[in-house]
């Protein structure tokens, strides 16, 4: 997938070797390619805020990290953004899948992510909606920069333009 | 309070300020320690600051997994996470993760008064049932111990901590609140742990 393979690489050209995960079809070709490539640390963790809470802590020891998950498990995460990274200052890089809308099969996915652009406004994290292929390479690389250099995190929200949405949704739309 | 079930050993009611200044004493080799929410990290911070510690004000449940980041980031570097037996049931999964993944540089802390002590006494499911020490060997941290009194938990962390591990030491504690209350500047915190770890942005403000 072109868009993952762009992804993986502007990640590489901003020293950000950590990957935590918690899995995702969406994301597949992006989970997948981290855990291919040596140069990242791949690590599956078992709920969204632990994987906020492992690249805190290896950001504070010298180590950058992106936390991939897909939309509901956003919502997880909620108290993780708002005190521990938001008030320590600590520029998570956090890539999540759109899921809920453009094709969506299952209602509980279509509310959740009604909340994920409120609830990053509320608490004034920095997000960008990728679309577009063309432009995904700029958008990355300045906000992945913006964020280190300010300390402030970044959300990534990998919208279906970009992704083709979720492979298995086809089959269940009518 | 019933005893922990896991090779029922005969536990002693210990004392979090006490372990927690006996451990520090024990800190040889600049090791990092993240103490969780409340007064684990109170504790932490009456026993007196070193640079490399880190103190939570929130996110309820993430000493251990912010501990491994650290333990990733520094695999040469002894890392130590304070938790509450509240704390670590409420995130049971990183203990999966950590067993796992099995970092040599991390020992784990798990301080169990039974209760939510700082919430209102609410009893914990480990006052009666839940055995932490049984949950991470379970979840793969077969270096799991119930500490017995002071003396065998000073053999337990007389080790170095960058080897060895993972390790997951937990002590049957009182109900005795923390006795100190830790500064509430989140920032200042993070930058002093990144300058203690070595990782910290030099600038013409440290003079």
């Amino acid at each position: 997938m072109a868009w993952a393979d762009s992804f993986l690489r502007t990640l590489k050209e901003n020293d950000v070797r950590l990957v935590t995960y918690v899995p995702d079809n969406v994301l597949t070709p992006l989970i997948d390619g981290a855990a291919a490539d040596n140069y990242f640390m791949s690590i599956g963790t078992t709920r969204e805020d632990e994987a906020i809470g492992t690249l805190a802590g290896a950001y504070m020891g010298g180590l950058r990290g992106v936390a991939m998950m897909q939309t509901s498990g956003f919502a997880l995460i909620a108290n993780a953004l708002a005190s521990l990274v938001v008030p320590y200052q600590i520029p998570a890089i956090i890539a999540v899948s759109e899921r809920g809308t453009l094709g969506e099969f299952n209602i509980g996915q279509v509310t959740v992510a009604r909340t994920m652009r409120p609830t990053l406004d509320a608490i004034a994290v920095e997000h960008h909606t990728l679309s577009d292929e063309a432009t995904m390479p700029f958008i990355v690389d300045k906000s992945i920069k913006q964020a280190f250099t300010t300390q402030s995190p970044v959300v990534f929200i990998f919208s279906p333009l970009l992704t083709g949405g979720n492979p298995a949704a086809a089959a269940k739309l009518r | 309070m019933p005893a922990p079930t896991i090779d029922a050993p005969a536990v002693k009611v210990l004392n979090r300020a006490d372990l927690t200044k006996r451990l520090v004493t024990k800190l040889a080799r600049d090791e990092a320690v993240v103490a969780g929410i409340g007064n684990t990290n109170f504790d932490l911070y009456a026993a007196g600051h070193r640079p490399q510690n880190f103190y939570m004000l929130g996110s309820m449940g993430l000493a251990c997994p912010i501990a491994f980041g650290v333990a990733l980031a520094q695999p040469e570097r002894g890392v130590i996470a304070l938790e509450g037996d509240g704390s670590i049931l409420m995130a049971l999964g990183c203990l999966a993760t950590i067993g796992m993944v099995k970092p040599r540089n991390l020992t784990i802390v798990i301080m169990d008064n039974g209760i939510y002590q700082i919430t209102g006494r609410q009893k914990a499911a480990t006052a009666s049932s839940a055995d932490i020490v049984a949950i991470a060997r379970g979840a793969g941290i077969a270096n799991s111990h119930w500490v017995r009194d002071e003396k065998h938990f000073e053999e337990l962390v007389s080790r170095r901590f960058d080897d060895g591990g993972p390790v997951l030491l937990a002590a049957k504690i009182d109900d005795k609140p923390g006795i100190a209350q830790t500064v509430r500047d989140p920032p200042l915190i993070r930058n002093r742990f990144m300058r203690g770890l070595g990782t910290g942005r030099a600038s013409a403000l440290d003079a």
